[in-house]
């Protein structure tokens, strides 16, 4: 096994980095905002968190097409890191949308569209983990489960824009009608900053994490060798 | 590598006639099986319809419906019960070819492998609009509703055709797992969100007389969904059934 | 008619079939023999185009797997020792049917051939669901044979049946076997394929370690031969 990559290390470095900054610049560059107060700083990391979670099955789609075309186990670790990584982060997002929504609205769930498609994404997630544990054969559970987060992959937009169809009371910060969206406002520049800022950071800490993951798994990989090689 | 002489590579029909009669005898081939095996049988049938009339009728007590909800609920109702009941059909449909090892007789034949999916999805489709076709004038009269509106029966074929595209895949991929009938509808439901919202609310607008053009845009989106999926289950199938 | 060579067939990390070396002529009856977890099933799937080898050659009827799979189904006729039909359809729709799925010309005279052969002509309009499991393997052999393979693979076809049904089974299998047709068959039964066989391979740990054919060999001595090959 290969020590830890240079570029992996710079990597984690940059990370924390960008992270710390992120941290700084939610709390002390952006400003407070009028109506919510410091609740709304939640917003920052909420969004970097749902995008995230959103980057789970686009991944895990690529590297299952890979996986099928190719036959190559290795895609097979990427698409489940991707989708491991998305689960928690995807959580995170609910969560942080749900203590948004107690701040604004005062309730703690609401039927809006981002967050029941928010919910519908984790439990094809969790629905993904679940159909790999019940397959023995490693090679069926990689095609199996690649072909799953393809399909998922296809029906997330559809079901966004199935529920999107709906009212919404979720605010459209970016793109359309800030009309019948309560508790949106207006981003003022150094808010836009930040949110992009933060978008960024989690990218990064999505990268990173994606990559240590591999690595684990690839591991994982090998030491399971290394044991069938001794007891054999 | 031994070289094979070019010609015996070329396992390739000569003109696209034959194989589509291939493909389309398969097809039926498959299809009036299960008929066949189902009407001897009528395991599959009974099962679904005994468990639709009884969510159904959980339906009445869960939900406290007078003449104004019903109007709004109708819709809803009508497709949970349909999902649900979808799923028995789903699980027995596979679960039989799993069974007695037919799974490898149909793989051992000379055929194209989707025209297998295909053969299955249409068998499941036809059973389950079977059972459509019996729950409505069920409810109708349980209800005092009225059902038979053409644009109604448009959307649960469009629907339908969604829901058993997307459903015969997933289940020939539960059924290679411990936990088969259990795993079939966590894998399912999530995927056919868009058919179930989509064919509550076309359902909704027809029996509300809604305008047209307030229904289209669901119409529009079962459509889109079923084009999508099953060109997706056409590429994929291939790989689930391959060890 | 059928060459194997350098099979490695793995399960994830576990390796089952390691370098297999393999062939047989047209006409040959191949009995394979292995103890449990040899891999005889999987070699045997892999033959039947069921499963796709890791790495190395197969070649059927001047056909390659897996990329001419296609045209080895139409050659090949299996029969597993779970018998592959349906037990809500009689013994003739079980065989009509297949006949479509193989395209078998002439399908009606065909089926009362099969059933013949198979010793089930008095019983083809009862549903397979109240045959004995001796008689549902004689019809499991009818199916894998109606399209006329020139290649028939078994997989351990004994399996669960009482003694008379074995006897009416090797009957069968002269039959498929006269009909100058090239079979491989699993088995356990020593003393059963002695009889039937044309040459015995033996696989253990993944390869064949032996192969002798019946002229080689007495059929008192096979047990000792068997038993020096797996060690």
């Amino acid at each position: 096994m290969q020590s830890k990559p240079r570029l992996l290390t710079i990597l984690d470095i940059v990370t924390l980095l960008l992270f710390v900054v992120a941290v700084g610049m939610v709390f002390f560059y952006a400003p407070l905002e009028a109506v919510m107060g410091q609740v709304q700083r939640v917003f920052y990391f909420h969004v970097a968190n749902a995008w995230v979670g959103m980057l789970g099955f686009l991944v895990a789609a690529i590297s299952g097409a890979g996986l099928l075309i190719k036959g190559d186990p290795k895609w097979d670790i990427a698409g489940i890191a991707a989708i491991e990584i998305s689960f928690v982060f995807f959580f995170i997002a609910i969560v942080s949308g749900s203590i948004w929504a107690r701040g604004t609205w005062g309730t703690w769930w609401t039927w809006d569209p981002r967050l029941t498609s928010a919910a519908i994404v984790e439990l094809l997630y969790a629905a993904y983990f679940m159909l790999r544990q019940g397959i023995e054969d490693p090679d069926r559970r990689a095609r199996i489960g690649a072909i799953y987060a393809i399909l998922s992959f296809l029906s997330v937009p559809l079901t966004f824009i199935s529920i999107r169809i709906f009212r919404t009371i979720h605010p459209v910060i970016i793109g359309s009608g800030a009309a019948t969206a309560q508790g949106s406002f207006d981003m003022t520049t150094k808010m836009l900053q930040t949110f992009m800022f933060s978008l960024l950071t989690f990218s990064f800490i999505f990268a990173d994490l994606l990559w240590h993951r591999i690595r684990l798994g690839r591991l994982a990989v090998e030491t399971e060798t290394l044991r069938l090689k001794t007891l054999q | 590598m031994e070289l094979l002489p070019k010609a015996e590579n070329r396992v390739r029909r000569k003109s696209l006639m034959p194989g589509v009669g291939q493909f389309l005898r398969t097809l039926g081939a498959i299809i009036w099986k299960d008929l066949a095996t189902e009407l001897r049988s009528r395991e599959l049938l009974s099962a679904m319809l005994v468990f639709a009339l009884l969510v159904i009728l959980i339906f009445n007590f869960a939900l406290e419906l007078d003449a104004q909800a019903r109007a709004t609920v109708t819709a809803g109702v009508l497709w949970v019960t349909f999902a649900f009941a979808g799923t028995i059909g789903l699980n027995r449909s596979m679960a039989m070819e799993k069974d007695r090892g037919c799974l490898d007789g149909l793989l051992l034949a000379p055929v194209d492998r989707s025209a297998i999916y295909f053969g299955k999805a249409i068998g499941n489709l036809i059973f389950m609009l079977i059972v459509e076709a019996i729950i409505l004038p069920a409810y109708s009269v349980l209800y005092s509703v009225n059902l038979f509106k053409p644009g109604l029966l448009l959307v649960i074929l469009l629907g339908s055709t969604g829901y058993v595209a997307v459903g015969t895949l997933l289940s020939s991929m539960a059924v290679q797992t411990r936990t088969r009938d259990v795993l079939l509808p966590i894998l399912l439901f999530p995927l056919v969100i868009p058919v179930m919202i989509a064919a509550v609310k076309a359902s909704m607008g027809y029996l509300q007389g809604s305008d047209i053009l307030d229904i289209r845009p669901w119409l529009n989106l079962l459509l889109v969904y079923d084009v999508i999926f099953i060109a997706a289950a056409f590429m994929v199938f291939d790989y689930v059934v391959e060890e | 008619m059928i060459t194997v060579r350098k099979l490695v067939k793995r399960f994830g990390l576990k390796t089952v079939l390691r370098g297999l070396d393999f062939s047989v002529e047209a006409g040959e009856f191949v009995a394979l023999m292995g103890p449990n977890g040899a891999g005889k099933t999987t070699f045997l799937r892999i033959l039947a185009s069921l499963s796709r080898p890791s790495m190395g050659q197969v070649n059927i009827a001047g056909y390659a797997l897996p990329h001419q799979a296609a045209a080895v189904r139409r050659k090949l006729g299996v029969v597993s020792h779970l018998p592959l039909l349906y037990g809500d359809l009689t013994a003739e729709e079980n065989l009509r049917f297949y006949a479509r799925m193989y395209d078998v010309p002439q399908a009606e005279i065909r089926i009362t051939e099969v059933l013949e052969m198979v010793g089930l002509s008095a019983r083809r309009r009862e549903l397979v669901r109240t045959y004995s499991r001796g008689m549902q393997q004689r019809l499991a052999i009818g199916r894998a044979v109606l399209h006329d393979p020139e290649v028939v693979l078994f997989d351990e076809p004994h399996t669960g049946l009482d003694q008379d049904a074995c006897l009416m089974l090797d009957g069968v299998l002269r039959e498929v076997a006269a009909r100058g047709r090239t079979v491989v068959m699993t088995s356990h039964d020593l003393a059963r394929v002695a009889d039937l066989a044309s040459r015995f391979d033996i696989l253990s740990r993944g390869v064949i370690t032996a192969s002798v054919t019946r002229a080689q060999i007495e059929p008192d001595h096979l047990l000792a031969f068997y038993r020096q090959a797996i060690a």
